[in-house]
């Protein structure tokens, strides 16, 4: 199979530009005729199904949620990138651009990138204009902070609220045009299969979770917007339900994941405290701004400290080693995530981990208080403040920037993060790989199309933070609703599609007795428990750091995991019935497969870059060591039970000069 | 910790309920639902059927999570949605009663699960600003007093778990629908079809069963996100203004 990734012609620049102005259009009347299939309702899935509905197309929009709100893209926290320029502190398009490049350790697509930061500054009108309240400056006008990986302030932001409001936007949108029928919703719906009838994407099949009914429903062709598969970890940031089923059932239908090792670990979460733990909380980036991280240097000081005999605050400063602004002067604490998750990785393998776990290292904002506290004082007209006065308006300058952060974390740590420094611990949080897609954001299937984190498109090895809300609206709002039409304008004379066609009875049958196959195995492990074993084989395995031995071995366990798993699974209840084991069962096969799928990416790419780090791949000082003569592609991978297959899509850079990335 | 639980356990929409006592051990370090996750695992353990119970994000934010404990929405804590409730909020020893939201419009679908697909369709009603993508101008053209922009904030923090309802003894919907309300109406971008927003909000409220309000403020003690009253009075002033006086709103 050759992979085309249908990049127009012309300069960098021009060539969103261009192909927009000249590609096939559906004329208004047509559109009325053709039904799109809009699979989750997070910011790509809303924002492409209310922008769909806007446009005149009948949109059958899907989320298994209980309402479209929920979708996972509400927990993210600290921002939005936009190449908006309103700091004067020169930034543009080309910046955002070549940041994200950068950031992605040259593994990304330069044509989409560029115009992923092209479109940027329209998403950032687009909410404005929805009301979403984004922080504004006593003049009125729009605020902005820096994020990791980046030298200029460009992302807007909502409090630690960012993904909430800008998901009640879409939410709102959406709802707008279900209110006028444009969009049919259904919610509590989940797809489980993908019905293709001559090689083109037709349909879905769903399952009504309140009633446990496989339905089917046809389209002219379908958009799957339903986010990462991070969840193979078992812990992670994502919310309990995200997961693969919807991308990976396409995949067993022919569509190609691709670079499915790229993983991102966020460097910030709160540390894992037990067994029993369900999931893990982030901490947003925007935290680093004014947090510092670091650990002791003497290891009789962390074993003190991990012993509870002492805390961060018996520690002097001259004993303190803030290993970021030692390694990364340039950054400091803002390096991008990956570079700060092996940092802390390191620090912790080293033996100055400072939870009981060993797991954590500390995040401190005493001098930031003490910063604000005096500038604070200053502007108040207070010419000597004691001590006591400029802590205690520094906490108060904290409390307003990341007062809910600060209070997550105290509800869930138990501890006061104005007092002590706050423990972090880098998880699991974003997965970069995803469906292959086109420059039209169309899979290697003719007619199902794939946005947000769903694809693999825009953040190559490591994503920049508050870059995966711009995506998903990117996607949803910008791009999939103009390049959607090169593959509608074809399809114009194509009849409605009939839910009577074998390939929905053969695909119907298919998941009816998949199903049942679920519940007869009647074995003697919840599915719970598989679960909580792959993630702990992913995250050993293929997690922060990698080896083709442990590669290898990983790949025989998860096998022998998935046989078992088969062989004595226990699902309880029926299938026609509200049955949330039976859904998590599902996507936990899924996940299995998955892994494995993951593991043999990781296997394949003999380099380290971004998140996929190969202790074999590495430099003197420790840095990733990437291997650009031999893996400058992408790896698109076809599922096969026995052998999957890679296909490769060679990565060209003609506007960027390849180099060792340095935040030095 | 040991604890005893009266958790509510109901088949369906038809059946009756009733009370079902297990017992649990537990840890202070533990969230809410991962205690219910003991539990669960626990019962699939026996072959028996897990307490169906909805929570997604386990962060505070998507609003899925509901649980009346011990007679209270969400728990004992302040601003705390059950999935940020920690056992060190409980003793060792404690019986610990769980029900569903319980309100005419939102039914039980199964134990602790019920359906609150009435606030979709009270947004629905008017729940937005009627801007198509692509026709905003500038995100700087309107400046919005910092202030005024951090009160429709707090109005926008909404997550929509209906909390207030559960907790409001005539099963009203007007924190929700008031704090909408408000976050656009506050905002020039949605000042413009306020009137009309405000009506069809209401009036999409009352046809799906929500009671009246009688200014009880329990909506606001219980509301995990502490959205404030005010948006209520808000509310009020707005609807009043649109139905009888002059087009000149708040």
């Amino acid at each position: 199979m050759k992979l085309d990734a249908k990049i127009p012609a012309g300069s960098l620049a021009e060539k969103w530009t261009k192909y927009r102005s000249t590609m096939d259009l559906v004329a208004p009347n047509n559109k009325r005729r053709i039904d799109v299939i809009v699979v989750g309702t997070g910011l790509a899935g809303a924002a492409a199904a209310a922008t769909l509905g806007e446009l005149g197309y009948n949109v059958k929009a899907f989320t298994f949620h209980d309402s479209p709100r929920r979708a996972h893209s509400i927990a993210a926290q600290g921002g939005i990138n936009a190449a908006k320029n309103y700091q004067n502190d020169g930034d543009s398009v080309y910046r955002l651009f070549y940041d994200t490049i950068k950031g992605g350790d040259y593994r990304s697509r330069e044509a989409n990138v560029h115009r992923l930061a092209e479109v940027s500054r329209d998403i950032i009108d687009q909410c404005v204009a929805q009301g979403v309240p984004f922080a504004r400056e006593y003049g009125g006008l729009l605020a902005n902070r820096s994020f990791g990986g980046v030298q200029v302030s460009r992302t807007f932001y909502a409090r630690g609220q960012t993904g909430q409001q800008l998901l009640l936007g879409a939410y709102q949108a959406l709802s707008r045009q279900i209110s006028t029928g444009s969009v049919e919703m259904y919610n509590r719906h989940e797809m489980l299969d993908l019905v293709k009838i001559d090689g083109k994407a037709r349909g879905i099949i769903a399952r009504n979770l309140l009633t446990g009914k496989v339905e089917r429903f046809a389209a002219h062709c379908v958009v799957l917007a339903t986010g990462g598969y991070g969840n193979v970890f078992y812990l992670s940031t994502n919310a309990m339900g995200s997961n693969v089923t919807a991308a990976w059932r396409a995949v067993r239908r022919g569509a190609l994941m691709a670079n499915p090792c790229y993983t991102q670990i966020h460097p910030t979460c709160v540390p894992v405290s037990g067994e029993y733990q369900s999931k893990l909380t982030l901490m947003s980036e925007s935290l680093r701004n004014d947090g510092r991280v670091w650990v002791p240097k003497k290891l009789e000081d962390a074993e003190a400290i991990r012993q509870g005999k002492k805390t961060g605050l018996d520690i002097p400063e001259e004993d303190r080693d803030y290993y970021l602004e030692r390694r990364y002067p340039a950054f400091g604490n803002l390096v991008p995530r990956d570079v700060a998750s092996r940092a802390a990785k390191v620090a912790c393998d080293e033996g100055n981990g400072v939870a009981p776990t060993g797991l954590a290292v500390f995040l401190d904002f005493a001098s930031a208080i003490q910063r604000y506290g005096k500038s604070r004082a200053h502007s108040a007209g207070m010419h000597n403040p004691n001590k006591e006065t400029i802590t205690k308006l520094g906490k108060e300058v904290i409390k307003e920037k990341y007062g809910n952060l600060f209070q997550m974390y105290e509800k869930i740590s138990g501890e006061n993060p104005y007092e002590y420094p706050m423990k972090i611990y880098p998880a699991v949080h974003y997965t970069m790989g995803g469906l292959w897609v086109d420059y039209n954001l169309e899979t290697n299937v003719p007619g199902l199309f794939a946005l947000g984190e769903a694809n693999f498109s825009d953040h190559g090895a490591n994503r920049l933070g508050a870059s995966a809300l711009m995506q998903g609206l990117a996607d949803g709002y910008f791009v999939i609703p103009y390049t959607i039409g090169q593959f509608l304008s074809k399809e114009i004379r194509t009849p409605k599609i009939e839910t009577s066609a074998p390939e929905f009875a053969e695909a119907e049958k298919a998941i009816e007795t998949q199903l049942q196959k679920l519940i007869d195995i009647k074995g003697n492990q919840s599915v719970e428990s598989f679960h909580r074993r792959l993630g702990k084989i992913m995250w050993e395995y293929c997690g922060m750091s990698r080896n083709a031995e442990g590669l290898k071995k990983a790949r025989t366990m998860i096998r022998e995991l998935r046989d078992e798993f088969w062989k004595d699974v226990f699902v309880p209840g029926t299938v026609d019935e509200f049955n949330p084991e039976l859904e998590k069962a599902g996507r936990v096969a899924d996940f299995m497969e998955l892994g494995e799928v993951m593991i043999l990416d990781a296997l394949d790419r003999n380099e380290s870059c971004g998140g996929h780090f190969r202790e074999e791949h590495k430099t003197a000082e420790g840095e990733a060591l990437r291997r650009d003569e031999e893996y400058a592609y992408v790896a698109a991978w076809e599922w096969d039970e026995k052998e999957p297959k890679m296909y490769k899509e060679e990565l060209s850079f003609d506007n960027v000069e390849l180099k060792t990335r340095s935040y030095k | 910790m040991k604890l005893t639980l009266k958790v509510w356990r109901q088949d369906n929409t038809q059946d009756k309920g009733r009370f079902e006592t297990h017992q649990v051990v537990a840890n202070e370090h533990m969230s809410f639902l991962e205690m219910m996750d003991v539990l669960n695992e626990s019962l699939i353990a026996e072959k028996k059927v897990p307490v169906a119970f909805e929570h997604d994000c386990r962060e505070g934010i998507c609003g899925t999570c509901n649980m009346v404990i011990n007679g209270r929405p969400h728990g004992p804590q302040k601003g705390t949605t059950v999935c940020q409730l920690h056992m060190r909020a409980f003793k060792d020893g404690d019986t610990i009663v769980i029900e569903p939201w319980r309100a005419t419009a939102f039914p039980v679908i199964k134990d602790l699960v019920v359906d609150r697909s009435a606030f979709d369709r009270i947004i629905e009603a008017g729940g937005y600003i009627s801007v198509n993508t692509g026709q905003a101008q500038d995100a700087n053209a309107i400046p919005i007093e910092k202030d005024l922009s951090s009160q429709a904030f707090d109005a926008a923090t909404c997550i929509g778990c209906g909390a207030c309802v559960a907790a409001c003894p005539n099963g009203s919907a007007m924190l929700f629908t008031s704090a909408k309300v408000a976050h656009l109406g506050l905002l020039p971008q949605g000042k413009v079809e306020s009137s009309k927003r405000v009506q069809s909000m209401v009036s999409q409220m009352d046809e799906e069963g929500f009671g009246l309000c009688s200014n009880t403020g329990a909506c606001e003690a219980e509301c995990p996100k502490e959205i404030s009253i005010v948006n209520i009075a808000m509310l009020n002033r707005e609807y009043m203004s649109s139905v009888l006086g002059s087009k000149v709103t708040v």
